[in-house]
């Protein structure tokens, strides 16, 4: 009940800040609240933007599942192999801190202007933290829980499901809930950069226009897709968290 | 009680067990052996030594969770081999609980692979509720419960396949000294209404010498046995006991054969 009430306190006072930034910076920088609010509902009902969020939506996807494919399978295999993990997790965690636009003209390079390109930078962008927290979560599992699998006979099937799975579930949902909002963010960014449709490419073309609705209108929708999404993620992290 | 004392529930002949050598250099650890073992259908077996005399890898060889180099092991006159059989029951020294499981969850782990209706489940299951105690509890988590109480389920777990042998290893050195003595009166209690032979790994010699019938005294590293004591207790008892004045001499005597065991164990530690 508390936690409702901040929550809805923050949200005031974030209102009431962009209020305030909105009066002192003018019309030239930014829209207030309310302007931004019946601009983003007019944009909402052009068929530019749905064909644009389409294209987003459709990168991002993709981008996702093979950030959480590629994440935890990588993240399984270095997790059990001990040697491969030596030589590889070093490595993945510089990957991890590179910063990610540096190489973007080599995903180009690689996967040419357009939908793969984004894809390809979105899914790099996933990939790190997926794996990383898979790792820790196959090397946290307590050797003990693998004992007891054997003394219950359990074959290879019914380890992974009644012991594996479980074990390693909760850690890997937090590093899901970081691979998703980085994999939004790379995707967006691949968009705004050698794309012609998305919106990234949008939000280009308004900060070239200096449309300032258009860039306010974009910017409010990302930001509430990215913040219900994690708020949903978190949500699900936590009540998997809670038994233990 | 011990109608077919003359065949051994388990014997073990010419069991060694050498470990490889750590990658990167090292000899072979020769962990245990030759050691040669008879369990008794129906008796309380425990087995004390100094620590990293090899104590927790003969509890796992029995288990069928290692297999020895040299020698073997035989359960109800089956040689075990790298798997664990059926009839036996394995407690851990660490909470072995699934956090993400209820008691009752847990528990009926144990039945996986019964075989059995869901109706003989529930009745199983419900009848080591309640030799253990745990009735109501059965709908908690183990974060809710005590270390005492999570081993508790733990052995529930092992009790609710009607194991015929129950290993259990040092399943209370993570106990304070009151709680161990409750719990071993409660292992003495499930050992009588049951049949099953119990087999315990434990470093407490008062432990040793309140729940056993026999008592196996191990050597430093690589274990071999020095000698067996017999208690001679009889099958009704409890942790009062501990006030006969036959303990002080059993505990006296398994410290008088450990004693320089642990003074070498220390040594080559």
């Amino acid at each position: 009940m508390s936690r409702r009430i901040h929550l809805m306190l923050v949200l005031i006072g974030l209102v009431v800040a962009w209020e305030g930034l909105f009066l002192y910076a003018g019309e030239e920088a930014l829209r207030g609240p309310l302007e931004t609010l019946q601009d983003t509902a007019k944009l909402l009902t052009t068929t530019l933007f749905w064909m644009h969020f389409g294209e987003t939506a459709r990168a991002f996807a993709l981008a996702l599942a093979l950030a959480v494919c590629g994440g935890i399978s990588l993240g399984t295999w270095l997790g059990f192999h001990r040697l491969s993990s030596e030589l590889f997790v070093p490595m993945l965690i510089g990957f991890a801190s590179v910063p990610k636009v540096v190489l973007y003209p080599l995903v180009l390079l690689a996967f040419g202007l357009g939908f793969p390109a984004k894809v390809a930078f979105g899914a790099m962008f996933g990939i790190p933290p997926i794996a990383l927290s898979t790792i820790g979560a196959v090397a946290n599992i307590r050797p003990v829980l693998i004992k007891l699998g054997r003394v219950l006979g359990l074959n290879a099937i019914s380890m992974a499901r009644v012991v594996l799975i479980p074990a390693v579930l909760p850690e890997i949902m937090t590093g899901l809930r970081l691979g998703f909002s980085v994999t939004l963010i790379g995707t967006i960014l691949g968009e705004m950069f050698a794309a012609r449709r998305g919106l990234g490419y949008l939000l280009m073309t308004a900060i070239g226009l200096h449309d300032v609705t258009l860039i306010m209108s974009l910017a409010f929708v990302l930001t509430s897709l990215a913040v219900s999404a994690s708020a949903v993620l978190l949500s699900v992290d936590r009540r998997l968290r809670q038994k233990f | 009680m011990l109608a077919d004392a003359a065949t051994p529930l388990v014997t073990l002949r010419g069991i060694t067990r050498v470990f490889p050598p750590i990658a990167g250099g090292g000899q072979p650890i020769h962990a245990l052996g030759p050691l040669d073992l008879d369990l008794r259908t129906g008796e309380f077996f425990a087995v004390v030594g100094p620590s990293g005399c090899g104590k927790s890898t003969l509890f796992e060889l029995i288990a069928g969770l290692q297999q020895a180099n040299d020698g073997t092991i035989a359960f109800e006159g089956k040689p075990i081999t790298g798997k664990v059989p059926d009839g036996i029951g394995v407690v851990f020294q660490e909470d072995s609980c699934l956090p993400w499981r209820t008691v009752r969850g847990n528990i009926a782990l144990g039945l996986r692979k019964s075989g059995l209706s869901r109706a003989e489940q529930e009745t199983r299951i419900e009848h080591v509720l309640v030799l253990m105690n745990l009735v109501e509890f059965a709908s908690h988590y183990p974060a809710q419960l005590s270390g005492g109480m999570r081993q508790r389920v733990c052995i529930a777990r092992t009790l609710v396949m009607e194991p015929r042998l129950i290993l259990l290893d040092e399943p209370f050195a993570a106990l304070d000294q009151q709680t161990r003595l409750l719990m071993g009166e409660e292992v003495l209690r499930v050992w009588r209404s049951t049949s099953a032979t119990v087999f315990l790994i434990t470093h407490a010699l008062d432990e040793a010498a309140m729940l056993s019938d026999r008592i196996a005294v191990m050597s430093a590293r690589p274990g071999r046995i020095l000698d067996i004591v017999e208690t001679a207790w009889p099958r009704e008892r409890d942790s009062r006991i501990l006030e006969d004045e036959r303990f002080g001499a059993i505990s006296a005597r398994l410290w008088r054969l450990l004693r320089d065991e642990t003074i070498k164990a220390a040594d080559a530690h």
